[in-house]
C-alpha cells in the first residue's frame, strides 16, 4: 500500500474535508492506485534537472503603488452566508491570545 | 551548573505602503470593517495578486540596511492553513527563496558591542482581523474584517546568536530604530505595526550543540518582551534542573499572569505545504535597481551615533540616545548649528525635551518645540540675558505653547538683571533685612552666601544676574573672622 | 442553412449586410436552447435576457453604422469558470451554487467590449475536474452526436452547445486538454493557446501553472476571431504575456508549402482506437499533398505526462479551493457546532466526489515527508517533457498528434475508475505541462458517427502557425461542416 487510512484521515483533516467511514475506504483505494500508477515517474533519473513551476519564462510585472477604489461593503457581503456589523459572521473561535 | 540562554527573534514589520502587497486597496489603519477590500484581498473565485512595487523596495532597503545579500531571483510561495482572517486558505509568503539573507545587525548592550545574525528577511502578506462577540447571542460567534488582509510585511529572523532578554530587547530597539530612519514601518507595537516571536533555548555554559528551543509570543511591547523571556528562560532552567525536558512547543505570554502559556492542545499538528506560488514569477530585482537604493539610503542610526562621538564628541550614551531618532537627530543637528555647543545642546536635550517628550509619549516632530527656539534659549542664556533658571521656565513655556523664547523674555520681564546700581539696592535691602545672619556670616559661616544669592534672587522674581549678586554680595558683606 | 448553424465569420458578413439582426440571432439561439437543452445539459445558466438587451445594443450600434468588431452582435456562450458581474457563476459546484461575483473576468470584459452577446455559461465539470462533464454538481451533458455518451470534459458544455447550434462559440478552459478533448468528442474546433497567452483574471482557478482559457468554435476561422478579441497582456495576472497579438485573421491564409509536421511516434501507442489513428494518418496525408514536409519523431517522456500532471494539477488545486471555506461567499452548513465543523462539513457536502478526490491526492504530495518524492520529482519530469518538445521544434515547426485516444465513451462508462479515467487525457496533457499552444480539429468519424479530433501543437506564442495549418486543412476537407441531426 501507497497510502494508510491513517494518512488518509490526516490528509483530509488537513484539507478540511469530514469524510464519511465509506469515503474513507473509497478514498484509500483510489489513491493507492493513483499514487501506485504514479510511482512511475521514479523511474526517471532527474538529478541536476531543474524543476519547471512555470512553463513560460516572463519577469514578474510590479505594480505602482497607487490606492485605487476598494469594493462597496454591500458587494463584499453580497455572498456573505452569515454576516453583521460590516463583517463576516463565523463561529466563534477560541482565541488563540 | 550554569546555563545560558539562546534566542532568536521572528520580527514582523508591516510596510507602510499607500497599497496592499497584491492589490491597490489602501493600507490606512482604522477604517470601518471590510472597506478597504477588493476581490483580490477577499480571495474571491478567481482573482490574482500583482506585486506592488514600493513593498519590494522598502523591503530591499531594509535588507541592505542590515548588511544583506540580496537575492535577485526571489520567489513566493504559499503557506496552506486554514483559519478564518485568511482568505485565500493561503498566506503568499516567501520560503525557499527570500528577498534577503545573511545579514548583520549591529547592537549594544550596557556599553558592550554585540554583533547579531540576520537568517532572512523576506515579504509576505498580512492576515485579516477578528473581532469577538462580547455579549448576549454574539458571545457564539466571531466576526472577521479584511481590511489588514494583504497588507505588505517582512519577516526579519535573527540567527540565535542573542544570550539574554536585554540584548532581545537592543536588536528590536535596533531593528526598529532601523524601519523608522527608513521611512518604511510606524513601528506601533500596539497596534501590531511591529511585532516579534521569539525561539528560546537554553543550555549549559560552553556547550555549543542548541537545547530544544519553545517559540514564545504574543509580546507586543519591548517591556513584555522582556519579562516573557526573563519567564521562559527561568522556567527552561528550573525544569530541566528538576529533571525535565523541554518540548518544542508555542507558548503564549500572558502579559495579566506575567507567565508563558503553552498552546498545547489549542493547536493542531501544522502541516503547512510551501510550494512555490503559481500566480507569481521570480521577484526581479535588477542591479541598477540596488545602486538606485543604495545612493537613496540614509546615515543610520549607528552610523550617526560613531559620527556625532567623533564631530560633536559625545558621550556614547547621548549619542546613542540622540540618534536613536532620526527626527530628534536632525534637531540636535539643527540646534548645533545654531548654537555650537554641542554638548550643551545634548544636555538640553537629555534632561529637559526628552522629559517632556516621555512624558507625553511623543516624537519631537509632534511637539511644538523647533531647533531655533530652543537654541533661542540657549543663546539668551550664554548672552547672560537670562538665567539657567529662568531659561527651564521659559523651556516649560516654549515646549507648550511654540512661542519664541526671545518673546517670552519680552512680554515677562524676565530679562536678566546685570546693572550693578540695580543690584546693589537689592542686595543692601537683603543685608539689612537679615542683621542675625550678617553677623552669622561675619562669624565665619561662610556658607551663608547662598542664602543672600537666594534672597536677591527671590527679591528679583529670578533675574538678578547670580554672578554680578555674588560679586557684589562678597563686596558688602563684612569679611569674615577665620 | 438553418442560421444556428453558420460560422461567426459568415454572420458576420450578414450583419454587415443587415441580412439579419443580432436580435435574430439571439432569438435563434434561444430558441434552440430552449429546444434542445432539457436533454442536452450544455447549459448551467441562461441568460436570455440580459442577452436581448445586448443584442438590441448591437443592432442599433450596426445601424448608425459604427465600425464592428467580427464579434458584433454574435452570440456566444461561456464555460461557467468564468466569472461575470451580477451573473450567477458556479463552476458547477454546490459550493459555488448561488455566488455571484461583483466583477467580471476579463475573459468576458473583452467579450463584451467587442460586443458579443452572452447568451449563457456552459456545463462543466465542477471546477474544470473531469474528462467527461459528468462531475458536475447540476446535469450531466450529454453528446450532441449521441445521446448515451458523453460530450467530453471539462469544457463539454461549451462542446455541445457548439455542437448543438445552442451558441455560435463558447470559451472554454483547458488544464489538461479540456477545451481541446471535448471539442474533438464533439466534432468541434478548441484550441489552448500558450499559457499567458489569454489572461486568467476572473477564470476560477483549478491548476494556476496549466490553466488557459480557449475557445470552442465551429471552425478554425472562428477560433482566430475569438482568440484575436480574448487574447493579450492583462496587468491585473502576472502571468500574463506582454507581447503584442498578432492578426490572427490573417494567420488563417495562405498555404502550408515546406511547413515540417512531426508525428510523435508515442502517440500512436496500444489503447489509441485504430479509426483514430487512421483518421490522423490520413489527415497527414491530406497536408503531405499540401505542400507540409511530414516525419515522425519522438517525444519519449510522454508516458510520464498523466503521472506528473496528476501531481502537479492537484497539488495547485488542493490550495486553489482552500477559499472555499464557507466564510466569505458560498455554501456553509446550517447550524455548524465550532469553527471546525463549519469548515469540514461545508467543504464535505460543498464539493463532490472528484473534487474531493483531487484535493486529497493534492494534500497528500504536498504534505511532509512526501513534497520530494512526488510534487518537486513531478517538476522535474515536466522540465524533461519540456525538453522532449524544445528538441522536436528544433526539427518540426508544428507537430500532429490525436487529441483523445478514442471518440467519446459511455455516460457511466469510466466514472468508478479515476486511474482510467484519467489516462484518456494522456495527449492532451503534455502541451498544458510544456505549455504550448495546441488546437483540435474535426478529422473523421468512427463507425458509431461519432466524431474524432486531431490537434496540431505548436511553439510558444505560434498561434499562428497552428491557426493557418488547421484553417488549410478545412480547406482541403468538410468533417467540421457536419453537424449532428438534433
Amino acid at each position: 500500500m501507497k497510502i494508510t487510512k491513517q494518512e488518509v484521515e490526516h490528509v483530509a483533516l488537513l484539507a478540511r474535508l469530514r469524510l464519511t467511514e465509506e469515503e474513507k475506504e473509497l478514498y484509500l483505494g483510489q489513491l493507492d492506485k493513483i499514487l501506485s500508477y504514479v510511482e512511475k515517474l521514479s523511474e526517471l533519473d532527474t538529478a541536476g534537472i531543474e524543476p519547471t513551476t512555470h512553463s513560460f519564462p516572463i519577469s514578474n510585472p510590479y505594480r505602482e503603488d497607487v490606492v485605487k477604489p476598494s469594493l462597496p461593503r454591500d458587494n463584499v457581503l453580497q455572498n456573505a452566508p452569515q454576516k453583521e456589523k460590516g463583517c463576516f459572521k463565523v463561529p466563534r473561535i477560541i482565541e488563540d491570545n | 551548573m550554569d546555563y545560558e540562554a539562546v534566542i532568536g527573534l521572528e520580527v514582523h514589520a508591516q510596510l507602510s505602503t499607500n497599497t496592499k502587497i497584491f492589490c491597490g486597496c489602501s493600507t490606512e489603519f482604522g477604517g470601518d470593517p471590510n472597506t478597504q477590500v477588493c476581490p483580490v484581498c477577499l480571495g474571491m473565485p478567481g482573482v490574482l495578486p500583482v506585486l506592488n512595487r514600493s513593498v519590494v523596495e522598502f523591503a530591499l532597503m531594509m535588507g541592505m540596511a542590515t548588511n544583506c545579500r540580496i537575492n535577485t531571483g526571489s520567489r513566493f510561495a504559499r503557506k496552506n492553513y486554514f483559519y478564518p482572517d485568511l482568505p485565500k486558505g493561503y498566506q503568499i509568503s516567501q520560503y525557499e527563496l527570500p528577498l534577503a539573507c545573511q545579514g548583520r545587525l549591529g547592537v549594544n548592550v550596557n556599553g558592550v558591542k554585540h554583533e547579531i545574525g540576520i537568517t532572512r528577511i523576506h515579504l509576505e502578506e498580512d492576515a485579516g482581523k477578528l473581532l469577538h462577540g462580547e455579549e448576549g447571542d454574539m458571545v457564539d460567534y466571531s466576526f472577521v474584517d479584511l481590511n489588514r488582509a494583504g497588507v505588505p510585511l517582512i519577516e526579519i529572523v535573527t540567527e540565535p546568536d542573542i544570550r539574554s532578554s536585554e540584548e532581545a530587547v537592543a536588536v528590536i530597539k535596533a531593528l526598529r530604530d532601523i524601519l523608522l530612519y527608513l521611512e518604511i514601518c510606524d513601528c506601533n507595537m500596539e497596534e501590531g505595526s511591529l511585532r516579534c516571536d521569539a525561539n528560546v533555548s537554553v543550555r549549559p555554559s560552553g556547550e555549543t550543540a542548541l537545547g530544544t528551543k519553545a517559540e514564545v509570543k504574543n509580546m507586543n511591547s519591548f517591556k513584555f518582551l522582556k519579562n516573557a523571556l526573563d519567564y521562559e528562560i527561568e522556567r527552561q532552567i528550573e525544569l530541566i534542573k528538576d529533571g525535565g525536558r523541554v518540548i518544542q512547543e508555542t507558548r503564549l505570554w500572558d502579559s495579566g499572569r506575567g507567565i508563558t502559556v503553552s498552546m498545547r492542545g489549542k493547536e493542531e499538528a501544522h502541516d503547512y505545504r510551501y510550494f512555490p506560488e503559481p500566480d507569481l514569477l521570480p521577484v526581479p530585482v535588477e542591479d541598477s535597481w540596488i545602486e538606485e537604493i543604495k545612493d537613496k539610503l540614509p546615515e543610520l542610526p549607528r552610523e550617526k551615533a560613531e559620527r556625532f562621538i567623533k564631530d560633536y564628541e559625545l558621550p556614547l550614551y547621548d549619542a546613542e540616545v540622540i540618534t536613536a531618532s532620526k527626527n530628534l537627530a536632525e534637531f540636535y543637528e539643527r540646534c548645533v548649528e545654531l548654537f555650537p555647543q554641542p554638548k550643551t545642546v545634548s544636555n538640553w536635550i537629555m534632561a529637559e525635551l526628552l522629559r517632556e517628550l516621555n512624558k507625553e509619549n511623543k516624537d519631537i516632530s509632534e511637539s511644538a518645540m523647533t531647533p531655533e527656539n530652543l537654541a533661542g534659549i540657549l543663546i539668551l542664556i550664554d548672552k547672560g540675558t537670562i538665567s539657567g533658571k529662568i531659561a527651564k521656565g521659559i523651556f516649560e513655556e516654549v515646549y507648550g505653547t511654540g512661542k519664541s523664547p526671545e518673546d517670552i523674555v519680552k512680554e515677562k520681564g524676565l530679562v536678566q538683571i546685570s546693572d550693578d546700581d540695580a543690584i546693589r539696592a537689592v542686595v543692601e535691602e537683603v543685608l539689612n533685612a537679615n542683621p542675625q545672619k550678617v553677623d552669622e556670616y561675619k562669624g565665619g559661616k561662610v556658607g551663608l552666601i547662598g542664602f543672600f544669592v537666594g534672597q536677591v534672587m527671590r527679591k528679583t522674581s529670578g533675574k538678578a544676574n547670580p554672578k554680578v549678586a555674588n560679586e557684589i554680595l562678597q563686596e558688602l558683606l563684612p569679611s569674615p573672622e577665620t | 442553412m438553418k442560421l444556428y448553424n453558420l460560422c461567426i465569420h459568415e454572420l458576420h458578413e450578414k450583419l454587415k449586410k443587415k441580412e439579419v439582426s443580432s436580435i435574430e440571432l439571439t432569438e435563434a439561439v434561444l430558441e434552440r436552447i430552449e429546444r434542445l437543452d432539457e436533454t442536452l445539459h450544455a447549459f448551467i445558466t441562461v441568460t436570455a435576457e440580459d442577452a436581448l438587451s445586448a443584442a438590441k445594443d448591437a443592432d442599433a450600434r450596426i445601424s448608425s453604422g459604427d465600425e464592428l468588431t467580427p464579434l458584433t452582435g454574435i452570440p456566444i456562450s461561456i464555460k461557467d469558470i468564468f466569472c461575470t458581474k451580477d451573473i450567477p457563476t458556479t463552476c458547477a459546484s454546490g459550493i459555488l451554487k448561488d455566488f455571484i461575483p461583483p466583477y467580471d473576468s476579463t475573459v468576458v470584459k473583452r467579450l463584451k467590449e467587442a460586443g458579443a452577446v452572452i447568451v449563457g455559461k456552459n456545463n462543466m465539470d465542477e471546477f474544470a475536474m473531469g474528462s467527461s462533464t459528468e462531475n458536475s454538481a447540476f446535469n450531466i451533458t450529454k453528446n450532441p452526436w449521441s445521446p448515451d455518451k458523453i460530450p467530453g470534459g471539462s469544457s463539454g458544455g461549451s462542446a455541445a452547445a457548439v455542437a448543438a447550434g445552442e451558441s455560435f462559440a463558447s470559451v472554454g478552459t483547458d488544464t489538461g486538454g479540456s477545451v481541446r478533448q471535448p471539442a474533438a468528442l464533439c466534432g468541434v474546433v478548441g484550441m489552448k493557446p500558450t499559457y499567458g497567452r489569454i489572461s486568467r483574471y476572473g477564470m476560477i482557478a483549478f491548476a494556476s501553472s496549466l490553466d488557459q482559457a480557449g475557445p470552442v468554435t465551429k471552425d478554425v476561422k472562428d477560433a482566430a476571431i475569438i482568440l484575436g478579441v480574448i487574447a493579450g497582456h492583462d496587468p491585473l495576472d502576472s502571468t500574463s504575456i506582454n507581447k503584442p497579438v498578432p492578426n490572427y485573421l490573417e494567420s488563417v491564409q495562405g498555404d502550408i508549402k515546406g511547413l515540417k509536421i512531426g508525428i510523435p511516434k508515442e502517440y500512436f501507442i496500444e489503447g489509441v482506437g485504430k479509426e483514430v489513428a487512421d483518421a490522423v494518418k490520413d489527415a497527414a496525408l491530406a497536408m503531405e499533398k499540401e505542400g507540409a514536409v511530414v516525419k515522425e519523431v519522438s517525444l519519449p517522456h510522454t508516458e510520464y505526462a498523466v503521472a506528473t500532471y496528476y501531481v502537479v494539477a492537484t497539488a495547485e488545486a488542493s490550495s486553489n479551493l482552500a477559499r472555499y471555506d464557507g466564510v466569505k461567499y458560498g455554501y456553509r452548513i446550517d447550524e455548524p457546532n465550532d469553527l471546525m465543523d463549519m469548515y469540514c462539513r461545508t467543504r464535505d457536502e460543498g464539493f463532490g466526489a472528484e473534487v474531493k478526490r483531487r484535493i486529497m491526492l493534492g494534500t497528500y504530495v504536498l504534505s511532509a515527508g512526501y513534497y520530494d518524492a512526488y510534487y518537486k520529482k513531478a517538476c522535474e519530469v515536466r522540465t524533461l517533457i519540456r525538453n522532449d518538445f524544445d528538441e522536436v521544434f528544433k526539427v518540426v515547426d508544428l507537430i500532429l498528434a490525436p487529441t483523445s485516444p478514442t471518440p467519446a465513451f459511455g455516460i457511466g462508462e469510466k466514472k468508478n475508475d479515476p486511474l482510467q479515467m484519467y489516462l484518456s487525457d494522456i495527449f492532451t496533457i503534455p502541451c498544458n505541462l510544456a505549455g504550448l499552444p495546441g488546437i483540435s480539429i474535426p478529422c473523421g468519424f468512427s463507425e458509431e458517427g461519432l466524431p474524432i479530433g486531431m490537434q496540431f501543437i505548436g511553439r510558444s506564442l505560434a498561434e499562428d502557425l497552428i491557426l493557418k495549418a488547421g484553417a488549410c486543412y478545412q480547406g482541403i476537407t468538410d468533417w467540421h461542416l457536419m453537424s449532428p441531426s438534433l
